[in-house]
């Protein structure tokens, strides 16, 4: 019996978000009086840091193959770990790596599996796991049936801080079997933060009335060391890239801070945002909807509000 | 191409979240519901193109029951040619991707498509499990992708980035924001879709993984506190001293 946490990493330190699950994983191994170890697929120079935030072994492959993505090969790979420290319980951060993964370990292990968990179970009895659902509007407390349980953290939902100590890191050596997935080209987005990873968001929408004015949103963004989001109808109309769209229908998000400017917080925005800690909003409508959702408000042109702002924002 | 495309009702993105039964159950009293948007807008209408420009096919796949069949319909009168209903409640992506799994098994489709995630249960989780079931490759979160012959060129979400790859089908993908323009079925549609084959299967039955034993809705927010806009940076303060955030 073990906790297993999988991360993949593609070369350079390990991100934010697997120590996030490895904190996760190691709370669990207490509260279920096993041991924590984890699943490190790809390139990464910082391996060893995993055991300051509870993982007592590194598993570790690092086979060249691996820096094609192929989902069939990692499960491959991940589920020979899985056998050699006899895990029953796997966690993973839920980003684009574990939304390929976990489905198919799951299907393989016939392991019940819960994504977007936001708290650690409750194994009392029963074993259930508390998850967002209906795009944050409400959770559900889900039970795991099986023996074999995976979960998928939603990122930024724990309190965790590095500890002591360093992992002992085993080569682990099976080799990637390629399901023909050939990778050709990678675009690096210009944001310099992914936006399920940033602490920090600062999203505009129709308000600014033209893609040329988003510079002292970005100006502001890189001030505070934040992402850059937008809202639906502003990347439908191309004034910015898809991927900035948080919502329903684009990316959920919950950093600690989010600030909407010149965004009215139609129910469906709300859905993707209202996991954030703190909630700022800037509108000139002081019926905008999203003032209800706020936990900050400021009434007012965003063009005479925003540049007060960058001028008194803290660097961070 | 032969491909096969996997719906799931979700509630109309304005909906009410309400629950029932001591919080165990969705309240659908007065609820529109809809084709999940990521199945329709993307997986759906990408997998139309696709057609309408190498000619084939698209079957719709769908676990559910029979009150169901009106987003089925609509899945026909947006163009697909034929559909298949798995007359089993979907409350579990593993067992409904089993069903999904054991009807395609034989039928070799040149691709199956979802959606990235339901808007309702947020799992994204059946694409990868169908393909492990059936032991093809699997590409989530893809955004573009074109075809050339049997080959497929993809544009998918990865950290920090996008990446582009190659695949030779068969392969199963899950769709989001990018790959189509959500499309409105016209009256020939409408009428075509009365008519075209919307075939029931009895399900395999295999037991659950997951169920749901409770929902819980979110506590309300505290009043918003508003923040004099000549004189803003009083917000800053706020954010650091009183939130603790910055």
């Amino acid at each position: 019996m073990s906790v297993l946490v999988y991360i993949n990493n593609h070369g350079g330190n390990i991100h934010k978000n697997a120590f996030e699950a490895v904190a996760y994983g190691k709370a669990i191994a207490d509260q279920t009086g096993t041991e924590l170890y984890a699943a490190l697929i790809g390139p990464a120079d910082n391996a060893g840091d995993l055991g300051a935030y509870g993982a007592l072994k590194v598993y570790h492959n690092n086979d060249g193959s691996f820096s094609n993505f192929d989902p069939s090969a990692i499960t491959n790979a991940l589920a020979d770990i899985v056998a050699e420290c006899s895990a029953d319980i796997i966690v993973c951060s839920h980003d684009f790596s574990s939304k390929s993964i976990a489905p198919r370990l799951s299907a393989r292990l016939k392991a019940g599996l819960v994504t977007g968990a936001v708290g650690l179970p409750n194994t009392q009895g029963s074993f259930s796991v508390t998850k967002a659902v209906y795009s944050g509007k409400a959770f559900a407390e889900i039970e795991i049936l099986t023996d074999k349980k995976i979960i998928c953290l939603l990122p930024n939902s724990i309190e965790f801080e590095k500890g002591e100590g360093s992992a002992e890191v085993i080569i682990s050596s099976s080799s990637a079997s390629s399901s023909g997935i050939q990778v050709k080209e990678i675009k690096k987005e210009s944001t310099r933060l992914s936006l399920t990873e940033a602490e920090l968001v600062v999203s505009a929408g129709r308000g600014l009335k033209g893609p040329e004015n988003w510079g002292m949103i970005e100006k502001l963004a890189e001030k505070l060391g934040a992402a850059t989001a937008c809202s639906r109808p502003v990347a439908d109309i191309d004034w910015r890239p898809h991927h900035e769209h948080v919502g329903q229908t684009g990316t959920v998000i919950r950093p600690n801070l989010y600030i909407a400017i010149g965004i009215s917080g139609a129910i469906q925005h709300l859905a993707g945002v209202n996991g954030s800690k703190v909630i700022v909003v800037i509108n000139t409508d002081p019926e905008a909807p999203f003032f209800k959702a706020a936990d900050y408000g400021i009434i007012g042109d965003a063009f005479e509000v925003v540049p007060k702002l960058l001028d008194s924002a803290p660097t961070l | 191409m032969k491909l096969l495309v996997c719906i799931s009702k979700a509630p109309d993105t304005t909906a009410k979240i309400e629950f029932k039964d001591n919080d165990s159950k969705f309240n659908s009293d007065g609820v529109q519901f809809i084709i999940n948007p990521f199945d329709e807008w993307y997986a759906l209408v990408r997998a139309l193109e696709i057609k309408e420009s190498q000619g084939g096919s698209v079957t719709i796949i769908h676990v559910g029951l029979a009150e169901n069949d009106p987003i089925i319909r609509k899945a026909l009168a947006l163009g697909a040619d034929d559909a298949v209903r798995i007359n089993r409640e979907a409350t579990d992506a593993l067992s409904v991707a089993e069903e999904i799994a054991a009807y395609a098994k034989d039928e070799q489709y040149d691709m199956i498509l979802t959606g990235k995630e339901t808007i309702d249960h947020n799992g994204s989780q059946l694409g990868g499990m169908i393909a492990e079931l059936l032991e093809l490759p699997s590409i989530s979160l893809a955004s573009k992708m074109d075809i050339n012959g049997n080959s497929a060129t993809l544009e998918r979400d990865v950290q920090g980035g996008k990446e582009v790859i190659e695949i030779q089908t068969p392969f199963v993908l899950s769709a989001s924001k990018g790959m189509a323009e959500a499309r409105i079925p016209n009256m020939r549609g409408i009428m075509a879709a009365r008519t075209r084959p919307l075939k029931v299967v009895e399900p395999i039955g295999q037991a659950l993984y997951t169920k749901v034993n409770k929902y819980v809705l979110p506590v309300e927010k505290a009043e918003c506190r508003y923040i004099d806009a000549e004189n803003p940076s009083e917000l800053w303060d706020l954010l650091k001293s009183e939130a603790k955030v910055l």
